[in-house]
């Protein structure tokens, strides 16, 4: 019953969302910026944002994230005081409302590392760097989306077999060379589904980068780090609440709203081709 | 039970005695010893798995180690090269020589250990790699990159380990397309492929069927004749077919050691012969 009620639900938002949105979807669509006040023309500067945003953000958060999880998991003895409060720290991570992380990536990434940055450069012509920018938006969601990438990989480094570590010392290997032969590439799998939980989680995300990058418009390509972004999301929200004429918009919205989920989903199959050509090549190769 | 200790840890004074008698200080480099070990205790946390083991391992020789399951003859063995040391909260008191020199302290590099005194487990490991891949990933690890060294010993190691002629053709292949009993040989060749000088074997051929473990113990009856075998079964009769000594543990003490043939037709404890006999383990 519930899962019926579940499936009815998502079908309903599902049509709602294609059958409104279905319609204005063009190459033009895709491919153009806004115009009018977004009255008209496309949306491709926010879908560009949106994966400069998503790539970035990846980029911070796998390394930092798999380290992390290799650390507590191989380096550390599990009952040990500070195991335990690492971990407390991150499932408060987890549990932290999105808005909060969108203040703290202002007070720090921008406020603290940007100007401290401009103050060290010594940039006479204003913020270069402590201002809303690509890259503190996506440091801001890498740490919104850490602890997705941490638990995923111990859990994948959790099950690989005590007997594939001990054959590999028992063979002379290192701590360093036992972890980058047999641990790391048997947990690729299990990284993959942390790097596609954190895309999801972090895709949709529009809280944590109001404060720290997202622009309302802008008439050009974000191309260098501290430049700022159209983001789809925030877009989507921007044309919801800031227009001023709603129904001249609302295909647009849709439109948005349908490219977000399209992009979002293609994304993850994206992600879950890769993991699953892994988990093949390991299995038969 | 602590009438026991005592009494067995006076037999293992006595044996100490015995070795001074025919001139073998325990710590004199006898050519004739690859291993010894000299009141070897091991803790994991609080609990002794192990209580004053001396046991002298003879070069080009099969010792195997038997004992009802929990008695540490896994723990003793894997004391040999330092694979302990990975566990964590586990103590070791006690010197352990290879060639004369303490493992522990003499020789400092843990690698070094390991690549002399090679170790094949209970259930095959293979790793999730090629055939190639995983004969050659210890010689790979210290530190050999010379390709056509790399293929020739990979080569040679599964020659030794009797596996060449089957998996010649497919050396890019998984490993876990080989059956149970090739499996073990991979990783046997595996062991042999960094040139050990000792090889410990944890119950090798205790996951496999009849065939394969005649197959096994074919070769480790090949095998001694250049390497020094350490054992541990739980399957007598095959400790009596290929061993040339043996040494009985219950309950972490080693009660008693000898030539195989005497052990299993005149035990001098009545432990073992309960055991051998089966009236227990």
């Amino acid at each position: 019953m519930a899962v019926v009620i579940i499936l009815v639900m998502l079908a309903i938002i599902l049509y709602n969302i294609v059958a409104g949105g279905m319609g204005i979807i063009s190459w033009d669509f895709l491919s153009k910026a806004p115009e009018h006040g977004m009255e008209e023309g496309g949306i491709f500067p926010a879908i560009f944002g949106t994966v400069a945003l998503v790539i970035l953000m990846v980029i911070f958060v796998i390394p930092i994230g798999v380290l992390s999880a290799i650390y507590l998991q191989e380096y550390t003895t599990p009952d040990s005081k500070i195991t335990r409060m690492v971990r407390i720290g991150i499932n408060n991570l987890a549990g932290v409302p999105s808005i909060v992380f969108g203040l703290f990536g202002l007070g720090f990434f921008i406020g603290f590392i940007g100007r401290g940055m401009d103050t060290f450069l010594n940039n006479a012509q204003g913020p270069t760097w402590g201002q809303p920018a690509l890259i503190w938006a996506a440091l801001t969601l890498a740490i919104l989306t850490l602890p997705v990438v941490i638990i995923s990989t111990e859990e994948a480094l959790r099950i690989i077999p005590r007997e594939l570590k001990e054959a590999s010392y028992a063979l002379g290997a290192t701590k360093l060379q036992t972890i980058r032969r047999v641990i790391l590439p048997q947990a690729l799998p299990g990284i993959f589904t942390g790097g596609i939980l954190a895309i999801s989680r972090g895709a949709g995300e529009v809280a944590p980068i109001m404060f720290t990058g997202v622009a309302y418009y802008l008439p050009y390509l974000p191309n260098k780090l501290n430049d700022q972004f159209m983001e789809l999301g925030y877009h989507i929200y921007v044309m919801a609440t800031q227009s001023p004429d709603v129904e001249k918009t609302k295909p647009i919205l849709y439109g948005t709203v349908l490219v977000l989920l399209v992009l979002t989903f293609l994304l993850n199959f994206v992600a879950i081709m890769i993991r699953s050509r892994i988990r093949m090549r390991r299995v038969d190769a | 039970m602590p009438d026991n200790m005592t009494e067995n840890r006076m037999e293992n004074k006595k044996l100490r005695v015995e070795d001074k008698e025919t001139g073998e200080s325990p710590n004199a480099i006898n050519s004739n010893l690859k291993m010894t070990t000299r009141d070897l205790d091991f803790y994991y946390g609080a609990n002794q798995a192990l209580e004053k083991i001396s046991l002298n391992i003879e070069v080009n020789k099969v010792t195997a180690l038997i004992g009802p399951s929990g008695c540490g003859k896994s723990t003793f063995l894997r004391t040999l090269n330092r694979m302990n040391e990975i566990i964590p909260g586990t103590r070791m008191e006690g010197e352990v020589k290879l060639d004369g020199l303490d493992i522990y302290n003499d020789i400092k590099d843990v690698s070094v250990v390991r690549t002399k005194v090679g170790m094949v487990f209970q259930k095959s490991n293979p790793f999730p790699k090629s055939i190639f891949d995983n004969v050659a990933y210890g010689l790979k690890v210290n530190g050999i990159n010379n390709k056509s060294i790399i293929i020739e010993a990979v080569e040679d190691a599964l020659k030794r380990a009797f596996l060449w002629e089957e998996v010649k053709d497919k050396l890019n292949h998984n490993a876990y397309m080989l059956s149970g009993g090739q499996q073990q040989r991979l990783c046997i060749a595996r062991a042999l492929a960094i040139m050990p000088e000792v090889i410990l074997m944890d119950e090798p051929a205790s996951a496999l069927d009849p065939i394969s473990t005649s197959k096994i113990e074919d070769l480790i009856g090949e095998l001694k004749k250049n390497y020094t075998i350490v054992i541990v079964t739980h399957n007598m009769q095959q400790a009596a077919r290929i061993s040339d000594f043996t040494a009985f543990f219950y309950q972490g003490q080693m009660v008693e050691f000898g030539v195989t043939k005497q052990i299993y037709t005149k035990p001098l404890k009545k432990k073992t012969e309960d055991y051998i006999t089966g009236r227990f383990g």
